[in-house]
């Protein structure tokens, strides 16, 4: 049985962030779940995946976060518990149905769960998401722990289904990456079936029934803004003239830092855990008594501006800070100390804090950069491009995936990265004013995402470039999650269809397709250099499974290869390849055995034939 | 109860997140409150992997610079690198077995010199365990067990509130069945290596 399915309330266990989400969502009654796959939020889904296995659940990976949300709106209006999970930036995607479905609402709950990234670990930006709630008229919850993670996703349900309205639960890397003690709960069980009832002039958002609905929609924000003054979610701890208002993680840094700096008697702290719609009068109960606040929060001043403009509203003029110069950054994620500083400045406290060792005079340490990995079919087709399009002058727009890397040298093929889908209709407008050859890429689950519709556009406009699809046959960066061109049979998972991208590109009206197998080196670059000859749009497939992932389901038994005595030490297979199998000993370039796959890359480059099979 | 912080520092593969599981669930059995973070992001793709371990009464799952108590390096240059996180009553323990990043293979650095890493984190921090984990684990039946080579040693020192026991037993429902007795050979040989240091 799955972990999370263990009906044992009371019991305690540690639960990673994104486990105690899905655990709230399970004890909540979770029926529905779709999401497109996205780090930090990653776990999420795949843990109700895995639950949907062994239960009723219904759950999809979607083909993007529009499509998630659209199938998700459905399943929630014909009364099922929906939840809708993505990071921070799929909800840009979403954004279409999401400033509509705030009009419509919701019958069953539906929870949207989206995980922003500050400090970008693994994202393009770092958006602030609470805007979004701001923007469609919809509450947004925020937790503060991983066991709070799990409350709120329960109450989120509770309170979508009160409203009538989608609720945006929002967290942040630290709450999703964090584990910690969880308390079981109760688990109900979910209603599967539902009804949808015709009422076109509540769901045909015409305009006169949106205009009516734009009406409810501020009303149902009204009744947020009552429930938001009176909720747990938003408490006031502690007494004193000094006050902190925080969110998320930043209101764990804020309690630690006043219990180090001895200050716990004299600071009143309000935690905002339900951000949008503000809780405008308790904020004014808060200010009342205090002489100076502080606002303790990461990425854009979200509550800041709010509370100054609550405090405004009721005539209160005590000074109300938090981003700014001496204060908190726009910029990244907050940590402990940093915010112990801030608030030992603003209230004029001693800094208690501990000095960190002073790195002078270390030696540089060299830099470790993530790498395409060993065997992967990625750094094959970026080595045969560069040798296809040897003497041209290239622009090369990539996209969001693993394949992001060969923007990296010695591979060096990524010149213009901006969101899932954009190398295509990027491509579009490169190869329109500039006289440079224009080369772009996209892996597979980003093709179908939204590569698709620029490919329209660049065979409608009559474009000129050469589209590279990299095809591992897996969503690889995220974790290896399915997507339409995967064989769902290598899984023994019933009941999908596969889609061949070829048959959809040549449906789109390509009329130059290449399929390449890119570890044949010879081949592959002769097909290549045919279709950058090619005028107009030209595809090419290149068609190889991700090597970790082949060898995490024993597909590909690796095979090391070596170096042999003919090497000549010229190194081209290190200068141009960068495999992170070779290492240099005693001056000479050596494989590790360990980690080489077998793909025999560099064996085919060798100018000296002097990479080999290692015999066992 | 004193808060206790502990950074450790790894190459992706080198199994810090399952170190990080193995001494959050001996906390619980402890009773001892525990919060951990750690940044997956790239890690397959080569990166560093972090996790971050506050034991006691603290809210915050990070750790900032110079707070660290503890730091259990999985790779030297990589303990070298974070001693930011750590203050001159820091204790620091370091696998001495070098994964050299990729960037000196292709002539972009220069790996550091062993014993200067050494020299260094013993001149800026107040303790140093340092030897080769990965020959302890492949002693011990493979190189995976190597995180738990250093798990060993870390629990020798006492620093952290958690018993021996507890982290034997979370060894035993934490990691795969086929790897348990190899496992606690691997935590058995770290704990006496750090005994002789």
């Amino acid at each position: 049985m799955h972990k999370l399915l263990h009906d044992t309330p009371e019991k305690e266990v540690m639960l990673l962030g994104n486990e105690s989400i899905a655990r709230g969502a399970v004890e909540a009654g979770l029926a529905f779940a779709t999401t497109y796959p996205g780090t930090p939020s990653s776990e999420l889904s795949l843990n109700l995946f895995q639950i949907s296995q062994e239960t009723d659940l219904y759950f999809e990976y979607s083909t993007n976060e529009k499509v998630a949300l659209e199938v998700a709106a459905a399943a929630a209006n014909s009364g099922l518990r929906t939840m809708c999970i993505m990071k921070h930036v799929g909800l840009n995607v979403a954004a279409d149905p999401l400033m509509t479905l705030a009009y419509v609402g919701v019958r069953g709950g539906l929870v949207i769960l989206t995980a922003d990234d500050p400090s970008m670990f693994s994202s393009q930006n770092e958006q602030d998401n609470r805007y979004y709630g701001k923007l469609a008229g919809l509450p947004v919850l925020e937790p503060s722990s991983v066991a709070e993670a799990k409350e709120m996703t329960k109450a989120a349900f509770e309170l979508s289904e009160t409203l009538q309205e989608p609720v945006i639960l929002r967290t942040t890397t630290r709450i999703n990456h964090s584990s910690a003690c969880v308390r079981l709960g109760t688990i109900t069980k979910p209603v599967t079936r539902g009804d949808f009832q015709k009422d076109p002039f509540n769901f045909v958002t015409v305009p006169a029934v949106s205009r009516k609905l734009h009406v409810k929609l501020l009303e149902n924000l009204e009744h947020a803004r009552k429930i938001s003054n009176r909720c747990e979610h938003n408490r006031v701890e502690g007494k004193g003239s000094l006050g902190i208002i925080c969110n998320g993680v930043s209101y764990l840094y804020a309690v630690d830092g006043v219990n180090d700096l001895g200050i716990k008697e004299r600071v009143k702290i309000l935690r905002i855990g339900l951000s949008n719609p503000m809780p405008d009068e308790l904020v004014v109960d808060f200010l009342s008594g205090c002489g100076r606040v502080l606002v303790v929060e990461e990425g854009e001043p979200f509550m800041e501006e709010a509370v100054r403009s609550i405090a405004q509203a009721a005539a209160i003029t005590i000074p109300i800070r938090g981003k700014g110069e001496g204060l908190f950054s726009r910029l990244y994620e907050f940590d402990p100390a940093m915010v112990k500083k801030v608030i030992a400045d603003y209230f004029g406290i001693k800094y208690t804090g501990k000095t960190a060792v002073d790195k002078a005079g270390f030696p540089e340490i060299p830099q470790r950069p993530p790498n395409l990995c060993s065997g992967c079919s990625h750094r094959a087709t970026f080595y045969e491009v560069k040798k296809a399009a040897k003497g041209m002058e290239t622009i090369c727009p990539s996209d969001i995936g693993c394949y992001t890397l060969g923007f990296l040298p010695p591979l060096s093929t990524g010149d213009f990265v901006l969101c899932m889908g954009a190398s295509v209709s990027s491509a579009c407008g490169f190869s329109k004013v500039t006289d440079k050859k224009v080369i772009a890429f996209i892996g597979d689950s980003t093709f179908f995402h939204s590569g698709m519709t620029g490919l329209a556009n660049a065979v409608f406009n009559n474009h000129n470039f050469t589209l590279v699809i990299l095809d591992n046959g897996i969503t690889a960066m995220t974790g290896h999650q399915p997507n339409p061109g995967v064989d769902m049979g290598l899984y023994n998972l019933q009941g999908y269809n596969r889609i061949s991208i070829e048959n959809v590109v040549k449906a789109l009206g390509v009329e130059h397709i290449t399929v390449i197998k890119p570890f044949k080196v010879k081949k592959s670059i002769e097909a290549i250099r045919t279709a950058l000859e090619f005028k107009g749009v030209s595809v090419i497939i290149s068609k190889e499974a991700c090597a970790l992932h082949a060898r995490s389901l024993k597909i590909l038994k690796p095979r090391a290869f070596t170096v042999t005595d003919r090497c000549k030490n010229h190194r081209d297979c290190m200068d141009s390849i960068a495999c992170p199998s070779f290492f240099i000993e005693e001056n000479r370039v050596k494989i590790d055995p360990n980690t080489c796959v077998g793909c025999a890359l560099c064996a085919q480059i060798c100018p000296e034939n002097a990479i080999v099979p290692l015999k066992s | 109860m004193d808060v206790k912080r502990l950074i450790m520092v790894a190459v992706g593969g080198q199994g810090n997140l399952l170190a990080s599981k193995v001494l959050g669930e001996a906390a619980l059995i402890c009773k001892v409150p525990v919060k951990m973070s750690e940044i997956h992001g790239m890690a397959q793709r080569g990166g560093v992997v972090e996790s971050a371990l506050v034991f006691g009464d603290a809210q915050s799952t990070i750790i900032s610079d110079g707070e660290a108590d503890l730091l259990l390096g999985f790779e030297p240059s990589e303990t070298l690198r974070a001693m930011n996180r750590c203050n001159s009553s820091s204790t620091v323990i370091t696998n001495l077995d070098p994964v050299p990043p990729f960037t000196v293979a292709i002539g972009r650095g220069v790996y550091p010199d062993m014993e200067t890493i050494k020299a260094l984190i013993r001149e800026r921090a107040a303790r140093l365990i340092a030897f080769d984990a990965m020959a302890l684990a492949k002693e011990a039946g493979t190189p995976m067990t190597m995180n738990i080579v250093l798990v060993g040693a870390l629990i020798q020192t006492g620093a952290l509130p958690l018993t021996r026991e507890s982290v034997e037993r979370a060894i035993e429902t934490r990691t795969k069945k086929a790897f348990v007795e190899m496992n606690l050979a691997a935590f058995d040989l770290g704990f006496k290596e750090a005994q002789k240091e």
